[in-house]
């Protein structure tokens, strides 16, 4: 089959790979009919995420048809639509139990947990298409996929709906509805939202759905914050504004209620302490460049809230503790449950409460995968969404 | 018997094993230390950690490595689980055979370093149903061991403790430790990934694993 793989930084390729097969009983085998490329796969793109190794296929935005079935899988057949969570869950440990999914004690294979457990003290779930860390699992950018623990994960889609209606279920709606969720949204909150990329606009959305009176959104991309002001919120650029003034001015004096960093680990722009980050990230001194959550914590108001989707993945430097401890914030991470929203997020889908196609700026063949994450990663105030049909012609 | 049938696991590298998987590992006086007890979790001095954790090297060349793991399913389920050693090959990656010889004994074949085979019989010597087993390699063996395993209910419903602990002299004495953990092929880390799998055995019915093909023949 055809799949993009990771060859070095900046260096994706369209190649020829053995086709998967089924190797445990919970397996399913899905023919790919739309994936999508996620800014996450940007920092895997950039050189960032350490465990990656070439020949890796990446992807983790997926959803397909049900190809093959596990001799132990009874609730999915041949010929179903389904979209696959991007978090690879057992549904049987402690944490599946407890709907954390993001957290499965046995979807890291035992040799590959050893990584985040050295990093992080715990071993995480396997995720589709992202490092070894993370299982090295071969990702959804390709023709098949070999998804394990199919009957938790993937969810079936009724035919009404189009690919590019339900695509965003495997991995950015669900991030973005979680870290608005993390808000605890009350009655009168105004939340801030910096990274106006796909996980932050769907934030913004889902803010209001959960009834925020106001989201104020931050980005310098006009494109973006064009799509911001769309979906109802109030917009800052912070190439022109000062962030932390404007916040507070926009907020009588308060500041937000509660923030959101949607950006990460490779945040843009030229203030002193990102420039301070940049050079020590080249001399391998930090790992992650934190500006936006630096400047998220500062703003946050007195008691709350501060969460954080946006990818870290090591260590960082002069890191607020004080704003954090003093002002008795909260904050609130992780990478998503996705399986914990699916059903709920695809009802509001249906009944068109939510519509997540507005993203989407590109649509290519899989074998321009290599042209899409370019364009995605130096184009991006048009590139809001790539995503790669493997069905479809190359472009000529 | 042919290990592993159905669970197709990656194999770590193809850097021949140095030491000798999770039971096969020299022991000889200090199996004394495990089946004493004191190897785990009971107080010694001013403190609860288990002896294995403590920061002071142990002294000599033997090495005690243990490991605990909560798996949830109840204490009987997991103890009968642990007592099938014939299906140990199923998640220990270095255990080629398991056979029965009777009630306490077994015969164990195992994968040692630069493609050797070791084998020995490994005999019960406490077997306290749903709460602990312990056992020792028989006399005569090139690698004398001996391990100890304990199960406890876990607070809340949580399920089953299960804490492993096993003694062994290793080959090659310190430096030999040493390589051996280089090649990641030192008990106490075959220990951790080897418990690892058998709770995602327990809890999941299969070893999760990121091939894309089952394990071949040729392979094993």
């Amino acid at each position: 089959m055809r799949a993009l793989t990771w060859q070095g930084k900046k260096d994706v390729r369209v190649e020829t790979v053995d086709d998967p097969a089924i190797v445990n009983p919970r397996d399913i085998i899905i023919k790919v009919t739309s994936t999508a490329i996620c800014g996450s796969d940007l920092h895997l793109y950039d050189g960032m995420i350490p465990t990656m190794q070439a020949g890796d296929v990446l992807g983790h935005e997926f959803m397909g048809e049900v190809v093959e079935t596990g001799r132990g899988v009874t609730d999915l057949r041949k010929g179903q639509r389904v979209v696959v969570p991007f978090v690879i869950a057992c549904g049987a440990c402690y944490h599946c139990s407890k709907l954390q999914y993001s957290a499965c004690d046995n979807s890291n294979p035992a040799d590959e947990a050893d990584i985040s457990e050295t990093l992080y003290g715990h071993q995480m779930s396997g995720l589709f298409g992202y490092s070894h860390m993370t299982g090295g699992y071969a990702g959804g950018q390709a023709e098949y996929v070999r998804v394990p623990f199919a009957d938790v994960g993937p969810i079936v889609v009724p035919d009404e709906l189009e690919d590019d209606d339900v695509l965003f279920l495997s991995d950015i709606l669900p991030t973005g509805w979680m870290a608005a969720e993390n808000c605890e949204i009350e009655e009168g909150d105004t939340v801030a939202v910096w990274g106006c990329g796909p996980v932050g606009l769907f934030a913004i959305q889902s803010a209001l759905l959960m009834g925020a009176a106001r989201v104020i959104a931050i980005d310098h991309y006009p494109r973006r914050l064009q799509l911001a002001a769309g979906l109802g919120a109030q917009t800052l650029d912070y190439t022109t504004a000062n962030v932390l003034e404007a916040l507070l001015d926009m907020t009588g004096g308060i500041g937000p209620d509660a923030v959101i960093d949607a950006v990460g680990m490779e945040s843009h722009g030229f203030s002193i302490d990102n420039v301070y980050d940049r050079a020590k990230q080249a001399l391998m001194l930090e790992t992650d460049r934190p500006h936006v959550l630096r400047e998220a914590l500062m703003a946050c108001r007195k008691g709350g809230r501060v969460s954080v989707p946006g990818v870290y993945g090591g260590l960082i430097d002069k890191f607020p503790i004080g704003a954090l401890m003093q002002k008795g914030l909260t904050i609130r991470t992780g990478q998503t449950h996705v399986q914990r929203y699916l059903p709920k997020l695809l009802d509001m889908i249906r009944e068109k409460r939510i519509d997540t196609t507005f993203l989407i700026s590109h649509r290519m063949a899989l074998e321009d995968a290599a042209e899409g994450y370019r364009i995605f990663s130096d184009e991006q105030n048009d590139t809001t969404k790539v995503v790669l049909k493997p069905g479809w012609e190359r472009a000529q | 018997m042919t290990r592993r049938p159905m669970y197709g696991q990656a194999r770590s590298g193809s850097v021949a094993p140095l030491a000798l998987g999770l039971l096969a590992v020299a022991a000889g006086v200090v199996g004394a230390v495990v089946l004493s007890r004191r190897g785990d979790g009971l107080r010694h001095g001013f403190e609860d950690a288990p002896r294995r954790s403590q920061r002071r090297p142990q002294s000599g060349s033997a090495r005690v490595v243990g490991r605990s793991v909560t798996i949830a399913k109840p204490r009987e389920e997991v103890y009968r689980a642990w007592r099938e050693f014939t299906r140990f090959p199923d998640f220990m990656e270095n255990v080629a055979s398991v056979v029965s010889l009777d009630d306490t004994r077994s015969r164990w074949s195992v994968e040692g370093p630069g493609g050797s085979t070791i084998e020995f019989v490994s005999r019960i010597v406490d077997d306290v149903p749903g709460e602990r087993i312990a056992w020792t390699a028989e006399e005569g063996t090139s690698v004398p061991n001996a391990g100890r395993i304990t199960f406890r209910d876990a607070p809340g419903d949580r399920g089953t403790v299960v804490d492993l602990t096993m003694s062994y002299d290793p080959p090659g004495g310190a430096v030999g430790a040493m390589v051996a953990k280089m090649f990641q092929r030192e008990p106490s880390i075959q220990a951790r990934r080897d418990l690892k799998r058998f709770k995602q055995l327990m809890e999941t019915g299969e070893v999760a694993t990121a091939r894309t093909h089952p394990v071949s023949e040729d392979e094993r």
